[in-house]
């Protein structure tokens, strides 16, 4: 279906990928004093394992028509999704110097414009999963074979408006769309339970028509094979429910509200660098 | 106006199998020809008009052209995020259809007066606002906006101007000058052009010469035939179904001011800034609002100062 560039990545690759993606996170949200770092340490695994191996992407031809399309519905992690990109070679990984500063087009939500390998320009919640809905009903009227990735989190899920899209998909059996929810737990003030209890959340999805997969969002074995057992379920849309730990891989950020919001800076930054790096040498 | 959009939809769709209708759970009886003859261009979202719209930039992202279709204020204000921030902001080409625009459906109540949307969506970038002023006008739109890429917004009305079908003379993007004057202009826009041309008549029967000018695009708006009749004419009157704030007279205002052109007078013939609190039909509600073609006339004397003052003699454009 591709030309030369045309790859998955390596498996064995993506550990070292999500190792850089969280280096990348915590120096970008330090430069641009930003918010979310939490958030995106929660996703550098899932990004790894669908950038570095899942996903069928090729940055020399960012639109080619028959890639897979992921969307990052929980837009505040866009540092996240940039990382990725950079480490996929999209763009060249000192372009992230540039996030949140004046002039930059990386926003802290995530933005297409400009982007090459972005999909979709989200920030407000409940937005990425209508609109992967609609390309995944795009690919079945044109019998195209790609698919369609939506990441989200879990406080996310409150919103509304993904339930009509959940509704929508299960109706109409989008076997090509892959819903990734990144549940951490937390949400931005209080843990989920204690906001808007979400369980039993796998049981929502499957009473919508939904198949469901649950796995460790850290373990890229688990997300991987959770991945591809996702591509070979027919007339149903997924669910990766990924139970993940905000903050992961910073033992300081880990479980944390607070880094919900905090930007490491000082002393918490070196540390954090300190402990990234520990981590990537195990 | 509805079944003009639908026959023309339909046409377009027959030529063009990437054109698909999105419904959100209206049109029963209206929508069945087209659902029936193009099954694969016809999605019913349910009552969802948040995913409606998302789902309609999804698929226009991988190069479908979509309508989203419902009543009112379910297709704007509802979902106006997802129009915003998907549908506008990626420039993806979706047309929201609104029907009812105005007091269409004035029995139903508040919740049914499509009357802030066109304040509201002609401020978003990337969108393009259409309120036609008769069906055969909706249907020449419909045609020409197919040829517009990227966000549009539809607001269709119950009601018509009723004039003759003119098709050559309709212009996306361009107004019309129905008739011709020089003591005053009258602009409106969509089927509440039937109040000011009647107006008209009533102003020229007390001698003054009238011109009257139809807005069917208001964004882009034509801003050259704002200008030339605030410079030809004594001043403006503006007409509309929709509140003051921000709607054709907020955009004659602002054109006028961004040219540094004053006009003799600028009166705004509008829903003043009040929920309704009564029903009625369409012109039930025009008339108790202070829209329909009394109060276009009564704005028109004042504005001229009509004591005392001798109208000129009537240039051309009466019929």
């Amino acid at each position: 279906m591709a030309g030369s560039n045309w790859q998955r990545g390596k498996p064995q690759d993506t550990v070292d990928m999500a190792h850089r993606i969280r280096r990348h996170v915590v120096e970008m949200t330090s430069a641009g004093k930003s918010s979310h770092v939490g958030s995106c340490l929660s996703i550098a695994d899932i990004c790894a394992v669908l950038y570095g191996a899942v996903l069928n992407v090729d940055p020399e031809n960012p639109t080619h028509p028959d890639r897979d399309r992921l969307i990052l519905s929980k837009g505040h992690a866009g540092a996240a999704i940039y990382a990725s990109l950079a480490e996929r070679g999209f763009m060249p990984r000192q372009m992230l110097r540039q996030h949140y500063q004046n002039g930059s087009i990386l926003s802290g939500h995530v933005s297409h414009k400009g982007v090459p390998g972005v999909e979709l320009s989200t920030g407000s919640l409940g937005h990425g999963l209508g609109v992967g809905v609609g390309l995944a009903k795009a690919a079945k009227v044109r019998d195209a074979s790609h698919r369609v990735f939506v990441l989200l989190s879990d406080g996310e899920c409150d919103e509304g408006s993904n339930w009509e899209a959940i509704l929508f998909a299960g109706h109409h059996r989008l076997d090509n769309l892959v819903a990734i929810i990144d549940y951490n737990k937390i949400q931005s003030l209080a843990p989920v339970k204690e906001t808007l209890d979400l369980e039993p959340f796998a049981d929502k999805w499957r009473a919508f028509g939904w198949a469901t997969i649950e796995a460790d969002g850290h373990d890229h074995d688990a997300l991987t094979a959770a991945f591809a057992e996702a591509d070979g379920i027919e007339h149903k849309p997924t669910v990766v429910i990924c139970h993940t730990t905000k903050g992961n891989g910073v033992s300081f950020m880990e479980n944390t509200v607070l880094w919900h919001y905090r930007t490491p800076q000082g002393e918490e930054f070196d540390n954090a660098i300190c402990e990234l790096t520990e981590l990537a040498a195990k | 106006m509805r079944d003009a959009f639908i026959a023309e939809l339909t046409k377009l769709a027959a030529a063009d199998t990437d054109r698909v209708l999105i419904t959100g759970d209206l049109g029963f009886g209206v929508l069945t020809k087209f659902w029936e003859t193009y099954p694969d261009q016809f999605i019913n979202a349910g009552v969802a008009e948040q995913n409606m719209t998302a789902i309609a930039c999804g698929m226009a992202l991988e190069g479908f052209k979509c309508y989203t279709y419902s009543i009112a204020n379910f297709t704007t204000l509802r979902c106006l995020e997802h129009i915003r921030n998907d549908v506008c902001y990626h420039d993806a080409d979706v047309t929201v259809v609104s029907v009812g625009g105005g007091f269409s459906y004035g029995q139903l109540g508040v919740s049914h007066f499509a009357t802030e949307d066109i304040a509201i969506l002609r401020a978003i970038p990337n969108m393009k606002v259409i309120a036609p002023t008769d069906p055969w006008e909706a249907a020449e739109l419909t045609a020409q906006m197919a040829a517009v890429p990227g966000p549009k917004y539809l607001r269709l009305d119950k009601g018509k101007a009723g004039l003759p079908e003119k098709r050559d003379d309709v212009v996306f993007g361009k107004g019309r000058t129905i008739a011709d004057g020089r003591d005053i202009t009258l602009l409106a826009t969509g089927a509440i052009l039937s109040e000011a041309l009647e107006a008209s008549e009533r102003l020229r029967e007390t001698g003054y010469s009238v011109r009257v000018v139809a807005l069917h695009t208001l964004k882009p708006v034509d801003e050259d035939i704002i200008v030339t009749a605030a410079r030809e004419t004594g001043g403006l009157v503006t007409v509309e179904e929709h509140t003051i704030c921000g709607g054709l007279g907020s955009i004659v205002a602002e054109v006028c001011m961004k040219h540094g052109v004053m006009p003799g007078f600028l009166k705004f013939v509008g829903l003043d800034d009040v929920f309704p609190t009564v029903v009625g039909d369409q012109d039930y509600l025009r008339a108790a609002y202070g829209l329909n073609a009394d109060a276009v006339v009564a704005a028109a004397l004042k504005a001229l100062g009509h004591e005392g003052r001798t109208p000129s003699k009537q240039v051309g454009g009466a019929p």
